[in-house]
Order: structure tokens, then sequence, then C-alpha cells
């Protein structure tokens, strides 16, 4: 039990931590064009003085009700509070996962390995899905949620499973398995919608991705160096079976 | 957790192998219920979580 228990205690610290860091990164970075984006989805028909846009842009956007039937946090004070609290707690989610794999493959045994662990999770969370379904703004147009969503959790896996067999395995037909695996979802292709027209503006889309991707790198690598760093203080618990043999 | 002290060396380590899944899998379902659940009153709670972590969202 013991091995289970520090996994989570130190996955739980971590994963605070990096939460905490994600949060305030996204209140400064993401939120304000998330924001600005949600403009452009309330006020898709009124006057906008762009070529006539709006009439193919409002039913292409999905569409996207805050608050109409079910309950939504208020925006402003509620609405940050609200996101905080996700992030803390999928912060602990991809803690744990972070610490099972390294824990299997031996352990973070420095915030400089925790760092490089750190980018694993970032390639595999972050990039390889995003080169396929880039990060969306609200009034963006975007193929069916769950194609989106079955692409993008096989993106993910196939990502793991092919770093993990080009890192951990010494047979090198293994390794090239493990770059087919990564290249594999993006042969496929994920799922695209039939027109990308859109009102939301290429340049605040841009920012958008950009933003994105540069916070959860920094989500990542906070969370790598966290786990590298107190995984000391947990690691006779981890490795309570070779101490018990000594 | 008796089984364990068969096993020497880095074998040893296998002995946590089990805990690890199973930590791990908790992971995958906190991770899935708040960046993938059709809840309207997760993807609400989330939705700038979702949007900021590029998850598929709406």
């Amino acid at each position: 039990m013991s091995v289970f228990r520090n996994a989570i205690f130190l996955a739980a610290i971590a994963g605070l931590f990096a939460g905490i860091v994600m949060t305030g990164l996204q209140s400064v970075f993401t939120v304000p064009l998330i924001l600005q984006a949600e403009t452009f989805e309330s006020a898709a028909a009124p006057a906008d003085h762009h070529h006539g846009e709006e009439a193919q842009a409002a039913p292409a956007a999905h569409s996207h009700d805050h608050g109409e039937e079910a309950w939504a946090p208020a925006d402003g004070a509620e609405r940050t509070f609200y996101t905080g609290l996700v992030n803390i707690v999928t912060g602990i989610g991809f803690a744990l996962l972070l610490v099972a794999a390294s824990e299997i493959a031996g352990g973070i045994r420095s915030w400089r390995a925790g760092l490089v662990w750190g980018f694993a999770g970032f390639a595999v969370f972050t990039l390889a899905p995003g080169l396929g379904l880039p990060p969306e703004l609200p009034a963006m147009p975007a193929a069916d949620l769950v194609a989106r969503q079955a692409w993008w959790i096989f993106t993910v896996c196939a990502t793991a499973a092919g770093l993990a067999l080009v890192a951990f395995r010494t047979a090198p037909w293994l390794a090239l398995v493990g770059v087919a695996l990564i290249v594999a979802p993006h042969v496929i292709g994920a799922p695209q919608p039939l027109s990308h027209e859109t009102a939301v503006p290429d340049g605040l889309h841009h920012s958008f991705v950009v933003a994105v991707t540069m916070t959860s790198l920094v989500f990542w690598l906070a969370m790598g160096a966290a786990v590298g760093t107190l995984r000391e203080r947990f690691a006779a618990g981890l490795e309570a079976p070779r101490h018990s043999l000594a | 957790m008796a089984q364990t002290s068969v096993i020497q060396g880095s074998a040893a380590t296998r002995a946590g192998i089990l805990p690890l899944a199973f930590a791990g899998l908790l992971g995958v379902f906190i991770v899935g219920f708040a960046g993938f659940a059709h809840m309207d009153v997760v993807h609400n709670a989330g939705h700038d979580y979702r949007h900021s972590m590029a998850f598929p969202c709406h």
C-alpha cells in the first residue's frame, strides 16, 4: 500500500504546484484571448464590418450557450475560481500519470531529469494532438466532437507508447515501431471541419495557439521539476519492496 | 505483499507496478472526466481550462 500512498502524495503536491502555476499563466495569457473570441461568438450577427462573413460563420460555428440550460459559473471571480479548481484537480491527474510512468521506468531522480520527463508529457499531451487539432477558440468551426476526442485520445496513447519504445527499449526494431506509432495518427489525420471559415481573426487564433502551447510547456516543466525535487522525500516509500530486501 | 521477497534486484520493483498502475489509472479518470465529460455542468465549469489545454471542446 505504501507505494500507492507515496505515489499519490508526490503527485498531489506536484500537481497542486503545477496547477497553481498554470492558473496564473492562463489568467494572463490564454483566458483574455478566450474572452475576446467570445465577443465574436455572441455578436456574430450584428454589423461586423467584414464582407458578409457572418452569414457563413454563424451556422459553421458550433452553438455554444453559456448557462442557457445548465449551470455555468458567472463571469469574473467565479469563473476564474472554477478554472483554477479544474487546473489543480487535473494537475494532480496529470501528475499521477507522470509519477506512475516515471516510477515504472525507475523514478525521476533530479529536477533536471524532471524537466526531460515534463517535456515528454508536453510532447504527448500538447504537441502531438495540437498538430492535428490546434487549440481552438470559441466561435471557431470544428469537426464532430466525439470524433475529435477519439483522435485526441488515440494520438496521446500512440505518442506515449512510441516515446516509451524509443527511450526504454534497446532493440532497434522496437525504436522503429515507436517512431511509426508517433507518426501514425498524423498519417491518418485528425477530423477537420468542412470549412475553416470563422469570424475569429487569424491573428487572434495564432496568438492563442502560441499562448496555449507555451503555457502548457511551462506547466509540464514545472510539474516534472517538482516531481524530481520532491521525489527524494517519498523515495523510501516508492522503493519499499527493494529496501525490504536489504 | 509477501511475494516480493522472492524476487531480487530490479525485478523487485515489479511489486510496485500494480499500485503504480492504479495511481496512473486514477490520473486517467481525473483527466478524462475534467477534459472529456459531455455533461454541461462539467463543460461549463472547465470551459476556459479545456480551451487553454487544447482539449477538443464543443
